[in-house]
């Protein structure tokens, strides 16, 4: 069944590797499938984003508009997420996304995200635990750059 | 419109009352025989044993004279009764004629009505008196001399019969008779002041209620149901409390009338027994008497009814009359009538002197106004709102009447010129525009239809019926014009050929931009039955169309084509099984499965109890995924194919049995769960549960259907079929021929490019916006949005090419980048005349020779955009 595979395809993604199934359920159902040909755009940097991409086949390129042009960043391919941040909160989509093969993705729209964690509040607190570590081991990581940072100073002067 | 009722009556009835009076005169006659009769069969064939027998100077035999007698006696009764049947029906069409004279005139009046008097009245009001209240005004004008006649004259009659038989009896049966004509008036007086009220009290319910349906949305935004509630049954409770002083008072006098009718028989049987017993009288006579007297109390009542209808009544047509009167009534030539000259509206002068308009309260919106505009021009009128400036617009359009001073045309005033040169010459584009009840293009061609040009080839039994209805429509002396006529001005449109109708259209529309809505109406819209040749080339396209999918893989997964031999993945379970559209009501897509030939055509392919498997799983997942969902969350209505209210209902046939034990389910049951995959779509809802060999047993139900479909049904499903257009399907079905594929990015957007290159490849966009300009606008225009409503009012008038235009603040509504565009193609397409413009945005006078401001009710300043300082903005005058 389908409807399994995208469930599936759903617990792959740490985000919500913790909520319960049956809410991932309904979350994969009651979001679309959606397939692009090669070179077609998913997200253009800028613009407000509404909806977060699972890659369920194919892969696409990560682009970012810098004054020097367009850098491809990343490329993304089976189970990856894209534009998950823009269904947690409104920022403008931070790179350009396009289908690199023909790419074959479930959209979880941000309406659809947000009725999930409002009717079930625990849903949005696994995500916030997986969102606290993330943060955690960011500023972790930012603790040891700026140690890092620190040192590469002491040593300039 | 006449004083009383019975001005009315007499000025448009009086031959007819004639006629009523001579048939009621007829018919007395036989009345008085057949009361005679009676008695002399029982004096004279029962009584009698000797003879002789005679009838008409013939000697009978006894029985032969009782059956002769007897048979006189119905044919009299028959006479009697026929002559009460001719003149009961005509005295109704005489009373339906007035009615409808009656609500003519009325509905004229409002026609005629100064527009700020509708302010002052509700429209409930006026509903409720049109429809409701000339009902019984309608009805008394048929009955205002037959009844006095007919009654009065049975009554005399029988009186008369009586009075021959023995004045004593006579004189015992009206003995009562003054008492009930000085009582009963008296309380039926009451009783009409109480009818009075309640209909004061009626129509503040119908104003009530028009004032719910025009508040609706403050009423929920504001919580104030309760409150609303509580105040219509405050005024349901003083309608109850009315009706029930009426009832209290009407059945006293009904008793009292029954009584005194039953004293009748008490004096006839005491007296007129006493005259039998001592043999003054027959009993014959005696028998007569008591059956006239009988047919006596009928009459009598009637009488005083008509008597207290008729109080009632001349009042209540007083008191409607004055409601359609108001100060300022248009009179009626100017409505319909046609000038002695036509004025021009072009090289000559457009004045205003000394106009002055008050408001309600008495102040002055327009002071002492002074202007001459020369023709043709083009001038803004900019300033604060409630400055004056809309009624400004609205009295040079000659839809507002000033209080003091003149609008003056080629030196003819406005107020004296009939509406078939101002509503011609002058196009008046508001900023609420109102649209009628119909298709888009009934709107814009209703400023065309000022008078009956053509009859539509009318049939013998149409031409018939044509004049038919023109006599009764000129015998209620209401208008004779057929609705059904061609109305249409096309000259005025500048029109002069058939093929130049559309393409006018269309100008008009594209100069309002609204031409883009009326192309997707058409797409969405049905192919009208009357344009075979449309067929081919609609069948032209769809061949194109499969050609441009065919022939490009990323186009092909767009959209997945109908096959006859196919399982369509993108398409419904109903929609695979039917191919096709259901024609009117009999199958319903909703619940096909409820259908009985549907049913037996799935129970002959064994799909029944298939399906009910697959509905078990489908409920099972129903269940699974919304059990934990608020009744009133809106993903039942989204994804959901089992309403929140019948959850309980699956969920407790899935906990009686398992997918592979139906059979341990009532008959309901199973229905219940048959009924669920009809809706399921394979590409959508990804659930798996119908498989291919489901699909190729689905197909073969198909098949069966369409074979075995029986003769009642053959014309309630329109088949999909490569090579036919489909009648029931939209424009765009009909081309694109298949469904838009789900999961395709942007396939929408997509699909409707290639679609729009395929209509105009194919020349096919004017005859897909034809079908367009079919499509209903709802009442009010309710349909369309407040921008295409303000778009069509801007075409409307654009088509019909009015030498003025007078417009207010008309695109409010409009897309901000519209505006502009619009603007310049209306300024464009008038540019030989003339376009009086009241602006909001005073950036925009600058486009306009002369440039008014108006504030506080005067021209404050008059001259070029330049002379009043150019674009920047002072605030005192170009606020707005």
């Amino acid at each position: 069944m389908s409807l399994q595979r995208d469930v599936d395809a759903l617990r792959a993604i740490p985000l919500f590797a913790k909520v319960e199934p049956a809410r991932l359920k309904l979350l994969a159902f009651t979001s679309e499938h959606l397939d692009y040909e090669p070179g077609e755009v998913l997200c253009r940097q800028g613009e407000p984003g509404d909806a977060a991409f699972i890659i369920l086949e194919g892969t696409a390129d990560v682009l970012v508009d810098t004054s020097r042009g367009r850098v491809k960043v990343a490329t993304l391919g089976k189970n990856d997420i894209v534009g998950e941040i823009a269904i947690l909160c409104d920022v403008p989509r931070t790179a350009t996304v396009v289908a690199a093969t023909r790419l074959h993705t479930l959209r979880i729209s941000k309406d659809g995200f947000f009725n999930l964690v409002t009717q079930f509040p625990q849903v949005g607190i696994e995500i916030m635990h997986e969102l606290a570590a993330r943060l955690h081991h960011t500023t972790q990581r930012l603790t040891d750059v700026s140690l890092k940072l620190g040192e590469l100073e002491a040593r300039e002067t | 419109m006449e004083q009383s009722i019975y001005a009315f009556i007499r000025k448009y009835s009086w031959r007819q009352q004639l006629l009523i009076l001579g048939l009621t005169a007829l018919s007395f006659p036989p009345l008085y025989f057949s009361l005679e009769l009676p008695k002399t069969i029982i004096n004279r064939a029962l009584g009698d044993p000797d003879g002789p027998w005679v009838l008409f100077g013939q000697d009978l035999e006894r029985t032969t004279y009782l059956f002769a007698l007897c048979g006189l006696f119905l044919l009299l009764v028959l006479i009697g009764g026929g002559l009460k049947y001719v003149l009961n029906v005509y005295a109704g069409i005489v009373a339906e004629r007035m009615l409808r004279r009656l609500r003519y005139q009325l509905y004229e009046h409002v026609l005629r009505f100064p527009l700020p008097h509708f302010r002052k009245v509700s429209q409930g009001e006026l509903v409720q008196m049109i429809n409701a209240e000339t009902e019984a005004l309608g009805g008394f004008v048929g009955d205002a001399l037959a009844v006095p006649a007919f009654q009065g004259g049975t009554l005399l009659t029988i009186l008369t019969f009586m009075f021959m038989q023995d004045p004593v009896l006579g004189f015992a049966a009206i003995a009562l008779y003054p008492l009930q004509i000085w009582l009963i008036p008296r309380l039926q007086r009451q009783v009409n002041e109480l009818a009075k009220q309640r209909v004061r009290q009626v129509r503040r319910n119908a104003e009530r209620i028009s004032e719910t349906c025009a508040t609706i949305r403050e009423i929920h935004a504001h919580d104030t149901a309760r409150y609303e509630l509580a105040r219509f049954s405050e005024q349901l409770g003083a309608v109850f409390w009315i009706r029930f002083a009426i009832y209290k008072k009407k059945f006293l006098i009904k008793f009292l009338n029954n009584f005194i009718a039953q004293l009748g028989p008490f004096f006839f049987f005491s007296i007129g027994g006493w005259l039998v017993i001592h043999g003054d009288i027959t009993l014959g006579a005696l028998v007569a008497v008591v059956g006239a007297h009988k047919d006596l109390s009928a009459p009598w009542k009637e009488l005083l009814t008509y008597y207290q209808t008729m109080y009632d009544v001349r009042i209540k047509y007083e008191q409607t009359v004055s409601q359609f009167a108001p100060p300022g009534l248009k009179p009626a030539e100017l409505l319909t009538g046609e000038p002695q000259r036509v004025p021009s509206f072009t090289a000559t002068h457009l004045r205003l002197t000394g106009v002055t308009l008050l408001d309600d309260g008495g102040e002055p919106v327009l002071d002492r106004i002074e202007l001459d505009l020369e023709l043709p021009c083009r001038v803004a009128l900019i300033g604060p709102a409630g400055g004056g400036r809309e009624e400004l617009t609205l009295l040079l359009a000659g839809l507002l009447v000033p209080h003091a001073g003149r609008v003056l045309i080629d030196d003819m005033a406005f107020h004296e010129l009939p509406e078939s040169v101002l509503g011609r010459k002058i196009a008046y584009i508001g900023s609420q525009p109102a649209l009628i009840a119909g298709t888009v293009e009934d709107n814009l061609l209703y400023g065309l239809k000022h008078r009956p040009l053509r009859l539509i080839e009318p049939t013998a039994a149409d031409r018939v019926r044509h004049a038919r209805d023109r006599h009764e429509a000129l015998a209620s002396g209401n208008s004779p014009d057929p609705v059904d006529a061609d109305w249409v001005d096309w000259e005025a449109a500048g029109v002069r050929e058939p093929a130049e109708r559309l393409p006018a259209m269309i100008r008009a529309l594209d100069v309002a931009r609204l031409t883009a809505d009326v192309y997707a109406f058409g797409l969405r819209g049905q192919l009208p039955a009357n344009r075979p040749e449309l067929a081919g080339r609609i069948l032209e396209a769809r061949r194109a169309m499969r050609a441009r999918l065919a022939g490009d893989e990323r186009l092909a997964r767009l959209v997945e084509p109908f096959d006859p031999d196919r399982y369509n993945g993108n398409a419904t379970l109903a929609e695979n099984l039917l191919f096709g559209m259901p024609v009117g009501r009999v199958f319903d897509l909703e619940h096909l499965a409820s259908h009985p030939y549907v049913r037996s055509v799935l129970e002959e392919t064994g799909l029944v109890a298939e399906l009910q498997r697959v509905g078990y799983r489908l409920a099972q997942t129903m269940v699974e995924l919304f059990a934990d969902l608020p009744a009133d969350h809106e993903y039942y209505r989204q994804f959901a194919f089992i309403a929140p209210e019948n959850l309980p209902k699956f969920k407790a046939i899935l906990g009686k049995t398992t997918v592979d034990r139906l059979d341990r389910l009532s008959a309901a049951e199973r229905d219940h769960l048959l009924d669920l995959p009809f809706k399921l779509v394979v590409a959508r809802h990804r659930l798996g549960l119908i498989d291919e060999a489901l699909q190729a047993r689905v197909l073969e139900a198909r098949k069966r259907f369409r074979e075995g479909l029986p003769a009642g049904l053959v014309g309630a499903v329109a088949f999909f079929d490569p090579n036919h257009v489909n009648p029931a399907a939209s424009v765009q079905e009909n081309i694109l021929f298949g469904k838009v594929a789900y999961g395709q990015a942007r396939a929408a957007t997509r699909v409707a490019a290639l679609l729009g290159e395929v209509v105009d490849a194919h020349g096919l966009r004017d005859a897909v916006i034809e079908v367009g300009l079919g499509a209903e606008c709802g009442i009010g225009g309710a349909r369309l949005t407040l921008a295409q409503r303000q778009k069509l009012a801007i075409a409307r008038e654009v088509l019909r090419r009015p030498e003025l235009v007078i417009l207010h603040e008309p695109m409010l509504a409009l897309d901000a980048a519209d505006q502009p565009l619009v603007r310049e193609a209306l300024l464009e397409t008038f540019r030989d005349r003339s376009v009086i413009w009241s602006l909001q945005d005073q950036d925009w006078a600058g486009r306009f020779e002369r440039v008014l401001v108006i504030e506080r009710g005067r021209v404050v300043a008059d001259g070029s955009f330049a002379q009043l300082g150019g674009p920047q903005r002072e605030p005192a005058a170009v606020a707005g």
